[in-house]
Parts: C-alpha cells; sequence; structure tokens
C-alpha cells in the first residue's frame, strides 16, 4: 500500500490545481489574518487568546480566516479527489495496476490517505504561516493553550477537509466522467455552503413564524429547527466545532446559550470543556467522513474492471 | 507437468448476459496459446477471469496451481498481463510507470532500478526511457507494456491483441519479442488476438471462442484436418482452360464442385484424386503446369467455424 500512498502523495503535491488551490486559500486566508491582526493590534487591550483570534476575527471587510476555510476549504478536498477513480479507468491503467498482486482495496486507501495527507500538509502550512504572520506582527510567542487549542482545530479542518475528499473519491467511482464527478462535487458544495441556510431559514419560519409578539418559546423553537436543519450540513458542523475551540469564552450554540450568556460570566473555558460542548458535531463530522468513505470502498469493491 | 492454465465448464453471466458459457481450457507449460473469436466473443472476460479481476458465475479455474478468485495474490505475482487498452500515466517518465510497476510488486528498490534499465533495454526503449510517456507513440507505449509485464518475471504472460493498432514493422517485432519470451526465458504465453496471420505465425495451439464457448482447439495441422474432413479442395493450373477441360474434371468420380479462376482451376473432391485430375487434364490435350493439394490458413479455418 505504501508505494500507492507514495506514488498518489508526490502527484498531488506535484499537481498544478493543488497548488493553485493552496496559494488561493494561504493568500485570502493569509490577507485575512493579516487585518484580523491590525486590527488587534490597535485595540488596548486585545486579551487573551490573541493568536486564536487572529483565524477567527475578521477586519477590513474580509471575512475570518475560519469563514475563509470552511467556504473554500472543500474546494481542495473535492479537487483531490473527484478524478481519483474514474480518470485511472479513462486512462486505461485500472487493469495494468490491478494486475500487480495488490488487494483492491489497497488502492483506494493509499489513495484516500495520500489525499489527506497532502491537506494535512497544506492546512498545517497554512496555521503554521499564520501563526508566523502573528509573531511578526504582535511580537511575542504564543502561549500553551493556544498552541494545544490550535492543533486541535488543525485536526478538525483535516477531518473537514477530509470529509470532502471522501465526497469527492465517492463521485469519481460513481460517474465515470471526471467532468460530471467535478460537477456534481461542486452543486453539493453549492448546496451546503449556500443553499441549507437558506433552506434551514424558510423551514423554520414554515414551523415557527416568527410574527411581531410572539413568546420566547417560539423564538426558541424557530432556532432550533433552523440548527437542527443545519447540521445535517458538514460545513455548519465545523463551523461550530472550531468556533467552540477557538473562542475559549464560547459555551454553547443556539438561543439557550445566548439567553445563559447575561447571567453567566464569560470566563474561558479549559479545553476539554471546549471539546465536551461540541463533542456531537466533532462526531457527526467523523462519521460523515467515514460513511461517505465507506459507501466509495464498498461501490469500488464491487465494480467490473472491464475498461470498455 | 501439470498445465499452467486449466479451466473446467467456466461461465460468467453479466446481468443475464452470457459473457463465457461454458469454457474449457487448458494450456500446458512453455506453450504459446492463441486465443480467437470475433469481439465480444468472451476473451478478454476469460482472461479477466484468470487474473482473479472478476469472479466466474461457475466453474473451476486453476492458474499455475492457484484458484484466481481465492488467492489472487498469489496469481497475480507470478502472472503478467498486457490489457487490451493499455494505459500509463502521462505526466510520469517510461522509467517512473516501470518503477510504480516494481513497487506495486514489492521489489527493492536497488533491485527495481537495475530490473527496468534491462527491460527497457530489451524492448528497445532505452533512450527514451526519461521522456513523458505522454509523448510515446501507440508501438513505443505497447513495448513499454510488454516491458512493464516482463518486470516482475513472470511464468505465464496473457498478452489481450498485443499488435492490435501498431504497424506491421511494429507488430513484427512485438511478435518476435514473444518468441524470444519463449524460447530464451521458458514463459508460457496466452494471446488474445483477431490478427489470424499473426496468431498463425506464432502460436504453437489455437482455440477459437465464440459466444463463450471454445468451439475448436488444437494445432494449426489439426484444426485443418477437422475442416478438410470429407473434403478436399486442389488447385490446378495449366497452359489454357477450356470448357472441354472444365466439363471432363466435372465428370471425374468424387468430384463435387470445380470453379476456374483465371488460369486456375479449384477442385473440390471427397477423396485424394490428383492422378485422376492429371490424367484428365492431359486427356484435354491441355499442358499440366502445376497441381497442388491446398492447406487451409487460419482465416479459412477461422471463416468456417463462423459460417456454420
Amino acid at each position: 500500500m505504501s508505494a500507492v500512498f507514495w506514488k498518489e502523495l508526490a502527484d498531488h503535491l506535484g499537481s498544478k490545481r493543488f497548488v493553485i488551490f493552496f496559494f488561493l486559500i494561504l493568500i485570502v486566508g493569509g490577507a485575512s489574518a493579516y487585518l484580523a491582526a491590525q486590527a488587534l493590534f490597535g485595540q488596548e487591550s486585545a486579551g487573551e487568546f490573541i493568536y486564536l483570534r487572529l483565524f477567527t476575527v475578521s477586519g477590513g471587510g474580509l471575512p475570518s480566516f475560519l469563514g475563509f476555510l470552511a467556504f473554500f476549504g472543500p474546494l481542495i478536498g473535492v479537487v483531490l479527489g473527484f478524478d481519483a477513480i474514474n480518470s485511472e479507468f479513462n486512462r486505461g491503467t485500472v487493469s495494468r495496476v490491478l494486475s500487480q498482486p495488490i488487494y483492491r482495496d489497497w488502492w483506494i486507501n493509499g489513495k484516500f490517505l495520500a489525499g489527506l495527507t497532502a491537506l494535512a500538509i497544506a492546512v498545517a502550512s497554512i496555521i503554521l504561516i499564520i501563526v508566523g504572520l502573528g509573531l511578526y506582527i504582535l511580537g511575542f510567542p504564543p502561549d500553551g493553550a493556544e498552541i494545544s487549542r490550535a492543533a486541535m482545530f488543525f485536526v478538525i479542518s483535516v477531518i473537514y477537509l477530509g470529509f470532502w475528499l471522501s465526497l469527492g473519491i465517492l463521485f469519481s467511482i460513481v460517474f465515470r466522467q471526471t467532468a460530471t464527478s467535478a460537477l456534481a462535487s461542486i452543486a453539493l458544495w453549492l448546496f451546503f455552503t449556500l443553499f441549507l441556510y437558506m433552506l434551514a431559514g424558510l423551514i423554520a419560519d414554515q414551523v415557527a413564524p416568527i410574527k411581531p409578539g410572539v413568546s420566547a418559546d417560539v423564538f426558541a423553537k424557530h432556532e432550533s429547527i433552523r440548527d437542527l436543519v443545519l447540521r445535517f450540513s458538514p460545513v455548519a458542523l465545523y463551523e461550530e466545532a472550531t468556533t467552540a475551540i477557538l473562542i475559549p469564552s464560547y459555551r454553547g450554540l443556539g438561543i439557550a446559550a445566548l439567553l445563559q450568556e447575561a447571567s453567566i460570566p464569560t470566563s474561558p473555558l479549559p479545553l476539554g470543556q471546549s471539546l465536551l460542548i461540541v463533542w456531537p458535531q466533532l462526531v457527526g463530522l467523523v462519521a460523515l467522513t467515514s460513511v461517505c468513505f465507506a459507501i466509495s470502498y464498498v461501490i469500488f469493491m464491487r465494480r467490473e474492471i472491464r475498461s470498455t | 507437468m501439470s498445465p499452467v492454465v486449466e479451466a473446467k465448464g467456466l461461465k460468467k453471466y453479466y446481468d443475464g448476459v452470457k459473457a463465457v458459457d461454458g469454457l474449457d481450457l487448458e494450456i500446458g507449460e512453455g506453450e504459446i496459446y492463441g486465443l480467437l473469436g470475433p469481439n465480444g466473443a468472451g476473451k478478454t472476460t476469460t482472461i479477466l477471469i484468470l487474473l482473479g479481476l472478476t469472479e466466474p458465475t461457475a466453474g473451476e479455474v486453476r492458474v499455475l496451481g492457484h484458484n484466481p478468485a481465492r488467492e489472487p495474490l498469489k496469481v497475480k505475482r507470478l502472472t503478467g498481463y498486457l490489457p487490451e487498452n493499455l494505459g500509463f500515466y502521462d505526466d510520469l517518465s517510461a522509467r517512473e510507470n516501470l518503477l510504480y510497476t516494481a513497487y506495486l510488486n514489492r521489489i527493492p528498490e536497488k533491485e527495481a532500478k537495475r530490473r527496468v534499465a534491462e527491460v527497457l533495454e530489451v524492448v528497445g526503449l532505452k533512450d527514451v526511457a526519461d521522456r513523458k510517456v505522454g509523448a510515446f507513440s501507440r508501438g513505443m507505449k505497447q513495448r513499454l507494456g510488454i516491458a512493464d509485464v516482463l518486470l516482475k518475471e513472470p511464468k505465464f504472460v496473457i498478452l489481450d491483441e498485443p499488435t492490435s493498432g501498431i504497424d506491421p514493422e511494429g507488430a513484427r517485432q512485438i511478435l518476435d519479442m514473444i518468441v524470444r519470451l519463449r524460447d530464451e526465458r521458458g514463459m508460457t504465453i496466452l494471446l488474445s488476438s483477431h490478427l489470424l496471420h499473426q496468431v498463425q505465425r506464432i502460436c504453437d495451439r489455437v482455440g477459437i471462442i465464440h459466444r463463450g464457448k471454445l468451439v475448436a482447439q488444437g494445432t494449426m495441422g489439426e484444426l485443418g484436418a477437422v475442416v478438410e474432413e470429407g473434403e478436399h479442395l486442389f488447385v490446378v493450373r495449366t497452359s489454357r482452360v477450356d470448357e472441354n477441360l472444365l466439363e471432363s474434371l466435372k465428370g471425374l468420380e468424387g468430384v463435387t464442385a470445380v470453379e476456374a479462376e483465371g488460369d486456375l482451376v479449384k477442385v473440390r473432391a471427397t477423396a485424394d484424386v490428383r492422378s485422376q485430375i492429371a490424367r484428365a487434364v492431359l486427356a484435354a490435350g491441355v499442358e499440366l503446369v502445376e497441381l497442388k493439394g491446398h492447406t487451409y490458413t487460419l482465416e479459412e479455418i477461422y471463416l468456417r467455424y463462423f459460417q456454420e
């Protein structure tokens, strides 16, 4: 399996599309972090966890780095996966590779792991560059809590991008044409990043319409229905999970937490407690990724090899 | 000595379509066996079953003593396969493509480099070893495919349409190479093709496959004898062909048909009537230039089978 892994990893890291998307995210993410740093630098009391705020604060009209990664990150994942299998069929390399003494699942596992590693390398280098930028602008090093939270942020981001990678691989198996699988992946990306948010609002409006003078119960119901629909989306799961990790004082999601906030001091939570808040979201992300890959695996193992 | 390939009652149905329907096949060691048949007769399916790339619906197969469906790795380690629609990674060089195959076969790096250099020399691609495969001609790719097969030093080689789409000179080189593999390295070779004269030139035994069944099998002589059974064809060349001569030939005992083609006369008969023909020709006052019994070419044999 290592032969497949190293070949695919070398292919990814050397491929033009990976380089293009890497620099796209690096430039946009770097710019937003730079503007955030500028905004924070001006403040008298920037407060604790200033390095984490580089990722979450938006400045100068640009969304935060977190927002960018949640929105554009999927594209890197999809780009690494969408032609993983069907391009091999189209090139006619399938029967040649599979007639070598390897098990069929080594091939797809090796491809998935190589894609995941390429994503991890990309995310790690972008996070490190931003932290370096912060070090340059702010002039003092991050502390231990910030580093451990940044590391957690890295892990969650890789799982999130891994979901999009496995989605791309799934489509590359289902669709024979690379163009079809690319378009299908992009359609799903648009659905999750844009339309589901609108849809969630619409459904919530239908079930619990908010009119002037409605009780707090209806308002809470509206919010919880909206959240329920949104949690079908890996994008929303990722945003919730990383928000809790990167904003240590974050206590919960939805209207209930908002109402409580007035009565609870907003002191930061330890990392373990933050993780506890978003544990369901994390499990959901891991499950989505695994299910997606498992479906690809099963279809691929049953697929007939005939290339013609 | 046990045969290299042993298949009994092989069946493979795709959604009710009978691709292979009760095929028996036996190939002995050191043999070049030609598998003939029209497109869609089940040649490629049979090959995929032999390699364990697809499971037979029914029947028993042994390749080099192993069951390909149960022990695919053992079979694939000893068997080289040149697929019909051969594909390489276009953005890698010839050497890199072969090294990938070598690593998939778990050949250690040093040994792999030595073998790659050696097989590139054998197929005459040493000078273009570091050029990208995307720039290769069809014939060069085919030769690279043979290098790819030789790399793992197989005992048994399956070549699916090795000369299709290749110019005559390139095809001749490839055929010579195939014969050398048998003579110098003692490999057993299964060759699938519908280019009859090529099969005729190099194969020891031939099997004709039609609608998933092996309809005839044997050496060229044996196949010819089967067709010839009960019917002989003689070609007579005379100084002059006239009605008189044709009439007297038709009158001979055992002659079933007489056709004139220019100065040639084809005589079909139920027995060997060469002496009678000679006498009849001389009696008609015509010089006898040539009289020979006809040997069947593979093309004629093949066509006979598909006329029935």
